[in-house]
Parts: C-alpha cells; sequence; structure tokens
C-alpha cells in the first residue's frame, strides 16, 4: 500500500514536475492527484533575478545594426559579452525556478508550450530575447486560453524574427509595389504545421500562402517610434483585399484579419488533435494510447482550448500514472531534476556546459520543431555513456554531497528498487552513490 | 541569486580559477606548500606497500600476495607495488615516507561516515560541520589571504569552513570509470532501452579508441587511474606559482576493489599506477618550490588482508598513507608494524599509527600551527595525541 503511494507520489512529482525536493515526497503521497491539480490554481511565480525585457534588446540588436556595430570585431565582441551574460541569466534563472518552485507542473508546462513554439538561438539575431519570449509569451499563458497563447507567442518580437516574419512584405501592398522584396511564407507554413492544425492537418500550400498574406504587417516597432521592439501592425506592407484561408473568406481587415485567423485555427479539430497528441507523447508515453488523445482533444474543444481545464484532463488521466515509467527525461529534464532533487543549482557557465555537452542546450532548438519528445531521440549509444559522465560529474560538483541513501529515500520513498538501493548502499563514496542514483534508469526516466 | 556582475566574471572562462583574483594577497605568501590527496574508497595498504618480509604475509595474502620479482624493495622488508615503481627515486633521495598500518582512530567500516570523519577531523559530524584543513587554514594564514585551493570541481569537506578557498577545476566532464559502469550495469540490464545503449556505446568506445591507436581504451575511461595526473599536476603548477595558493586538496576515487583487483597488473595496479604518475607530475609542475612542499596521500580505511570470493577485499582497517615531498624526512618506513598474526576482529590489520598524529606533525613543523591550537581547534576531539616528530625535515 505505501508501495503504492510512493509510485504515484513519484509519478506526480517526477511525469508532472521535475523531481520531488528534499522532504516532498511524504506530501504529495497522502493525494498525488490532488497535488498536481491544484497547481493548475497556482500563480506561475517569476523568475528570481531582473531579467531585460525584450523591447529593449530588440531596440539594441536594431541599433548595433544601424551603427554597423556588428562589422567592428572590438564592438562585435563586446556586444556578445553581454548577449552571453543574459543568455546565462536566462538558464540559470529557468533552471532554479524548476528546482525551487512550489508549482513544478507549470513549470514543466512552460518547457512544454516553449518547445511547442520554438524560437531557437541558431538564428544570432534573437539571442538577447529567446528567454524574453518564454517568460513574456508562454509562462503567462500556460493555464489560459490556447489562443492567448497563441497570439502571445506569434506576435512576439523573437518569434516574428526567428521565422522571418519581420521582413516579410505584401506583393500588392503600397511599400510591395516598389521594392523587390515580397513575401515569406516562413510564419504562415510553422503556425499551420507546427503551432496549429500540424502536419496532417488537412491544409493546401494554397493555405500556406493565404496566411502568410493575412499576416503581412506583423512586425516591430522601428528606432525611431514610440516603444522600439514592440509588436506592430504596418498597413503598408499589408497585403490588401480578401484572402481564403481553409476554405473561408477574410476580408481585407489589417490586423484584425490575421487575428481573426489565428482564433478560427486555434478553434479548429485538427489543432485539437495535434495538441492532445502532443501533450499526451509528453506526459503519457512516446505513443500515447489513443484513447487518451481522444479524451483530452475532446476536452480542448469542448472548452474552447481551455488550457487549465485540458490539462486537468490530462492529469485525470488514468494512463498517465502507470508504471514501469514510459517517458525518458531530456537532457534538460534530467538537470534540472538533479537540481531540484539535490537543491543544488550549478553556476550558469556549467549548466550551460552541461546542456551543450548533452546535446540540448537551452533556447538552441535545431529547428521550428523544438526539441524530440520520444526516447530515441535521445537514447543513443554516446548519449548514454554522456548521461552517466554528466551524472558523475554532477555529483562531484555538489557543494556538500548528502547521504545518497538519504537521498534516494527522499526521491523515491518505497517505490525504489531493491536493486538500485543495494547498488547506492555499496557506492565507494557520497559522491559516487548520489551519481549512481541519478545516473540510474529509475531517475533517467519519469 | 548571482548578480549580472558576476555573471559576466563567470563567463570568462570555465578554465578560471574561481575566487582567485591576483590582489588579494596583502603580503607575499610563505614559501610552505602542503597537498592533501584523497583517496576514496579504501586503499588496500597492503597491496600498495605489501610487508614482504612479513613471515604470514604469502599465506593471509592468498591470490593476493604480490610477486617479490616484480616489487620495489624497500626496508624492513616492505616494498612498493610495481604500480608505484615511479615513486622509488622520491623513496631514494628521502622524499618519501610511508606508514604503514595507520588509521584514523574511527572504526566505522562505511565509506560516506569515514570520510566524512576523515575529513572533518572530529568524532562526528553534523550539517555545519567544517574540516580540519579550513580550521589550520585559519591558524596558519590569518586575514583575507586565499591560500587554500581545491582542485577538481567541489571544495570536499576537509577544505569546507570559515576561511574562503579557490577552486579550479577542467571543463570537460571526466568519462565515467570502469568501476562505476560495473555498479551502473545491472541496473542498466533490466531497462529495455537503457541497456542496450549503453553496451552498445561501451563496444564503439572501446573500438574507436582501439582504431585510433589510444592504448587506454574503455579503461581509462576514469575518474579513475588516467584523470588523476591532469588534476595533480594542475595542483602542482598552481601552487607552484610565486603568489599562488598555498594549501591544496584533491581527490581521487577508484579504490573500492571488491571485485578482482588483482596483483602485479589490473584494476588497482592501473590506479596504483595513475597515483604514481599523479604525484610524479605534481612534483615536476612544482618546480623549485617541491623543496618546501609535503603531501599526505590518506585514505578513509584499508581493506580485509584475505581474499574475499571475488578475488578482491573487503573493506577493513588500517591501510598505508603516504607523505612525500621536498620538505619530508623521508627515505624510511614510520611506525610501527601491527604484523599479520594477531588482526582486527580476526580480519583487519590494527592501527599502529594514528594518521592524525602524522598530520599533526605536518602541520606543526611544516605550516607552523603550534601544538596547543592544534589540540584544541584543528582536533579538538584528539587532544591527546601527540604530533608525530621528525615527519618534516628539519630546516637549515
Amino acid at each position: 500500500m505505501v508501495a503504492v503511494d510512493s509510485a504515484k507520489a513519484v509519478i506526480a512529482a517526477s511525469r508532472f514536475g521535475f523531481a520531488p525536493r528534499a522532504g516532498e515526497l511524504a506530501t504529495i503521497a497522502r493525494d498525488p492527484q490532488g497535488w498536481v491539480l491544484r497547481q493548475l490554481e497556482m500563480t506561475q511565480a517569476a523568475p528570481p533575478v531582473d531579467l531585460p525585457a525584450s523591447a529593449p534588446m530588440v531596440a539594441a540588436l536594431l541599433e548595433a545594426r544601424r551603427d554597423k556595430r556588428l562589422q567592428d570585431p572590438d564592438a562585435k565582441r563586446s556586444l556578445n559579452r553581454q548577449l552571453r551574460a543574459v543568455y546565462l541569466a536566462e538558464v540559470e534563472a529557468r533552471t532554479s525556478l524548476a528546482a525551487t518552485t512550489d508549482a513544478p507542473l507549470l513549470e514543466r508546462l512552460t518547457r512544454f508550450w516553449s518547445n511547442h513554439f520554438t524560437v531557437s538561438c541558431i538564428r544570432p539575431a534573437i539571442r538577447g530575447f529567446a528567454g524574453a519570449f518564454e517568460r513574456e509569451a508562454i509562462r503567462p499563458h500556460v493555464t489560459a486560453r490556447f489562443v492567448d497563447l497563441l497570439i502571445a507567442a506569434e506576435q512576439h518580437p523573437a518569434m516574428l524574427f526567428y521565422l522571418d516574419q519581420v521582413v516579410s512584405i505584401g506583393p500588392h501592398s503600397r511599400a510591395g509595389e516598389r521594392r523587390s522584396r515580397g513575401l515569406n511564407e516562413n510564419l504562415g507554413r510553422e503556425m499551420l504545421e507546427l503551432h496549429t492544425l500540424g502536419v496532417d492537418g488537412g491544409y493546401t500550400q494554397a493555405d500556406v500562402e493565404a496566411l502568410a498574406h493575412i499576416l503581412t504587417g506583423w512586425s516591430i516597432e522601428r528606432l525611431n517610434m514610440a516603444e522600439p521592439g514592440k509588436f506592430h501592425f504596418y498597413p503598408a506592407i499589408h497585403e490588401p483585399g480578401s484572402k481564403v484561408l481553409l476554405g473561408k473568406t477574410y476580408r481585407e481587415d489589417g490586423l484584425a484579419e490575421g487575428e481573426a485567423a489565428l482564433r478560427d485555427l486555434a478553434a479548429h479539430p485538427a489543432t485539437a488533435q495535434h495538441i492532445a497528441t502532443k501533450l499526451a507523447r509528453h506526459f503519457i508515453a512516446d505513443d500515447p494510447p489513443p484513447q487518451s488523445v481522444r479524451r483530452i482533444a475532446t476536452v480542448f474543444r469542448d472548452t474552447g482550448g481551455d488550457l487549465k481545464r485540458v490539462t486537468a484532463a490530462l492529469v485525470d488521466d488514468e494512463a498517465a500514472w502507470q508504471t514501469p515509467f514510459a517517458k525518458v527525461r531530456t537532457p534538460e529534464d534530467l538537470v534540472a531534476s538533479a537540481c531540484r532533487a539535490t537543491g543544488f543549482t550549478p553556476p550558469a557557465p556549467m549548466l550551460v556546459n552541461s546542456l551543450h555537452l548533452l546535446d540540448q542546450q537551452s533556447f538552441f532548438a535545431p529547428s521550428p520543431a523544438g526539441w524530440a519528445d520520444v526516447a530515441s531521440e535521445w537514447v543513443g549509444p554516446e548519449a548514454v555513456l554522456h548521461r552517466i559522465d554528466w551524472c558523475q560529474a554532477y555529483a562531484a560538483r555538489l557543494p556538500d554531497p548528502p547521504d545518497p541513501v538519504g537521498l534516494a529515500e527522499s526521491m523515491f520513498g518505497e517505490a525504489l528498487p531493491a536493486e538500485t538501493g543495494g547498488a547506492i548502499r555499496r557506492a565507494a563514496s557520497r559522491r559516487e552513490g548520489v551519481a549512481l542514483l541519478l545516473a540510474a534508469p529509475d531517475f533517467q526516466r519519469r | 541569486m548571482t548578480s549580472r556582475r558576476e555573471f559576466l566574471a563567470l563567463s570568462a572562462g570555465l578554465f578560471a580559477v574561481a575566487g582567485l583574483p591576483g590582489a588579494v594577497f596583502a603580503a607575499a605568501p610563505g614559501e610552505e606548500r602542503f597537498v592533501l590527496v584523497l583517496l576514496r574508497g579504501a586503499l588496500d595498504g597492503l597491496a600498495a606497500v605489501p610487508p614482504l618480509g612479513d613471515p604470514r604475509y604469502a599465506e593471509k595474502r592468498g591470490a593476493l600476495a604480490l610477486d617479490p620479482a616484480g616489487c620495489v624493495a624497500l626496508d624492513h622488508g616492505f616494498a612498493l607495488n610495481p604500480g608505484l615503481k615511479i615513486l622509488e627515486p622520491y623513496y631514494r633521495r628521502g622524499e618519501l615516507l610511508i606508514v604503514p598500518a595507520s588509521g584514523n582512530g574511527y572504526r566505522t567500516r562505511s565509506h560516506f561516515d569515514a570520510q566524512d570523519l576523515m575529513e572533518c577531523g572530529l568524532a562526528t559530524k553534523t550539517r555545519e560541520t567544517d574540516g580540519w584543513l579550513n580550521r589550520a587554514l585559519a591558524l596558519v594564514q590569518k586575514g583575507d589571504r586565499r591560500l587554500g585551493l581545491a582542485v577538481g570541481g567541489a571544495v570536499p569537506l576537509v577544505l569546507r569552513g570559515a576561511v574562503p578557498v579557490a577552486s579550479w577545476e577542467p571543463a570537460n566532464f571526466h568519462p565515467a570509470n570502469g568501476d562505476f559502469l560495473a555498479a551502473l550495469g545491472p541496473l542498466y540490464a533490466k531497462d529495455p532501452l537503457f541497456g542496450p545503449a549503453l553496451q552498445l556505446g561501451l563496444k564503439t568506445q572501446s573500438m574507436s579508441s582501439a582504431v585510433l591507436g589510444d592504448a587506454s581504451g574503455a579503461a581509462a575511461r576514469g575518474f579513475g587511474p588516467k584523470s588523476f595526473q591532469p588534476l595533480a599536476e594542475a595542483a602542482g603548477k598552481l601552487l607552484g606559482a610565486a603568489d599562488g595558493p598555498r594549501i591544496a586538496a584533491l581527490d581521487m576515487y577508484g579504490w573500492d576493489t571488491h571485485v578482482a583487483q588483482g596483483t602485479g597488473a589490473g584494476r588497482l595496479y592501473e590506479n596504483l599506477a595513475g597515483l604514481a604518475s599523479g604525484l610524479d607530475a605534481m612534483a615536476q609542475a612544482l618546480g623549485p618550490a617541491w623543496r618546501n612542499t609535503a603531501v599526505i596521500a590518506v585514505t578513509e580505511f584499508g581493506r580485509t588482508v584475505a581474499v574475499n570470493g571475488t578475488n578482491g577485499t573487503d573493506h577493513g582497517t588500517a591501510s598505508v598513507m603516504l607523505v612525500m615531498g621536498g620538505a619530508v624526512k623521508g627515505g624510511r618506513l614510520y611506525g610501527d608494524w601491527p604484523g599479520l598474526d594477531r588482526l582486527q576482529d580476526d580480519r583487519d590489520l590494527r592501527v599502529a599509527t594514528d594518521s592524525r598524529a602524522v598530520i599533526k606533525g605536518v602541520l606543526k613543523d611544516h605550516l607552523g600551527v603550534d601544538a596547543a591550537s592544534l589540540a584544541r581547534k584543528v582536533f579538538p576531539d584528539a587532544p591527546g595525541l601527540a604530533p608525530a616528530e621528525g615527519i618534516i625535515r628539519a630546516s637549515l
């Protein structure tokens, strides 16, 4: 009986969060499901340090470009130093939050949605505000309506830069008639393929172009305007006239036209199916049970994409509470969870170095599709050795290594397999014991 | 939370020595260097410095008895394991003192507890406990001088406490060692995904190192044998600098040889060779400062005299302690030999010399900490234990 409760508590803490903090497991075990659901009513904590908003960082980028500072090696170096400092602070802040928050579910949701709406520093332009994107567009909306999240993400300068929307010009707009530059489909395509309907969502190339036309004019305020770096709609580059998207005609309506299109995309049944599949894949299994996906998609449709109710439906799904643990932790997850379990968050450079060597450097996803959410992408022969090496390196760096037997108890309670417990007890030092515990499949999975 | 300015400082480079700005020293630091090497996992002292002349040696050690032909003969029937051969010149020059049958006075056979006690130097450890080397630092140098250095990442308990210390670590992960992978193996074997991936990963790795001509191969993955030398060399360089730190502590792992520990070759031999080459590299890196250096290599406890059922040894009591350096009055063995005929609990070598007495001797005669402070502050739970005399060469 105790063992069963421990297992449920471990699932609550790790599958819906990261790992139990010291002493947390007993609290969770009293009502694992309730502990998860109550977090949906909580307000997400703000990052514990002052981090720059996106607008001034965008403005700084525009200034640097205007002054051609990127061509001067010294100025470029100094700029890069500032950007690295901001980047490090962002990574440390989100790791610390994951490690300390009372609402780890909200933090996991933030990471899930941040990955769903990927912006990647692979485009150097957005290095200064990729972290701000997560704080400004994602974090406030993880339990709001999907459409609010969608609009916030698509109108954020990081997304507009990352998917080239800032340079997309309606061919028949006033500006388009005068210049050779024109339409860029990137944001329109990814919005349909990745953010809403999904690749099998039943749209055509004509729909991609229609949405791209609808979105023309979405850009940011220039340096000579009131709030440089903020979202701005420019009628002069907006493609005029009616557009037909997914069989529906959108009459010329400037900014409102695009927002109406996003509202319709958010309400589309294919979007419900796509989001439900991704959520179930993240929280239940790489190949989630179809009935779970169906149930979540139904709630998504019936509630108009109320993400609080959608997430609750996921938590209420029996399939989400099964053992053995079906999901493999991604490197980001592994690192954050180790920090939470032991209470030690390494300094930012070590965090970033770790994530880099584990092939998941935060805010550097390889493509707009984001990081993979299936085990086969993360558990290769080489990757597994890197993960093991990391566990040792992390344990070696703990300022005051805890008794690994006690740590195992606080992380797994009665649910720790005897063999893992035995291996930890036999370890030759505290650090090796902690490393074993972190490297054991029991912790590598959630 | 770290301030933005600190972020800038941190991002300057992963190789940087944290907490060691050039201007810390109010005055030039003293010339004496002290390095503590913690051999974690319990070194088999009878294998490192075999008492070949003990009449019961071959009988009691059984399959683990070393062939005298491969060992380096020392005095009084003792010898150096072939893995430590590189240290022979240090012994001949009088720079290596060997303390057989030494232990720290604690009778626990738990690695975790014993390492804690070895480092805090007290009878019990609490969350707030500091380390004896940090308490000694407070007596060696008063004021804001960061003379202490932790090499290899985290500050070990022995150096933790009120006196700030610097730390240095290499940028990349050490690959995990063979022991660690062996302990993980059974846990991974049951996992349908992690098990095969680990197996294939190790196979690929040893294959590629064979192709690349790296003799170390998969066996070289180590917090073990090969990873100590770079740390020891770094410690030597940092301590050798004119205005560098003066007192360092570093760890070496891989001593918990329960299985197939080997004799004149094998796991323990490799680890001893790694230790010896590290100590040698440290001595070289220290340059002229080696003359003023004392290094202590100590472990938490020894291992059983008899071989166990898996050709290894289990947790025991007394082990061996190495004291090395130009400042050391070496070239000899120190302390008594309790013999192998009367064993502790009928299984372990008994402790003849308390390692804390040797440490006290070094702190007193090398670093100038007075005996009263040693008794009151550094090892307050063992006030009656007199500092060992004559460990350090009398200065000219």
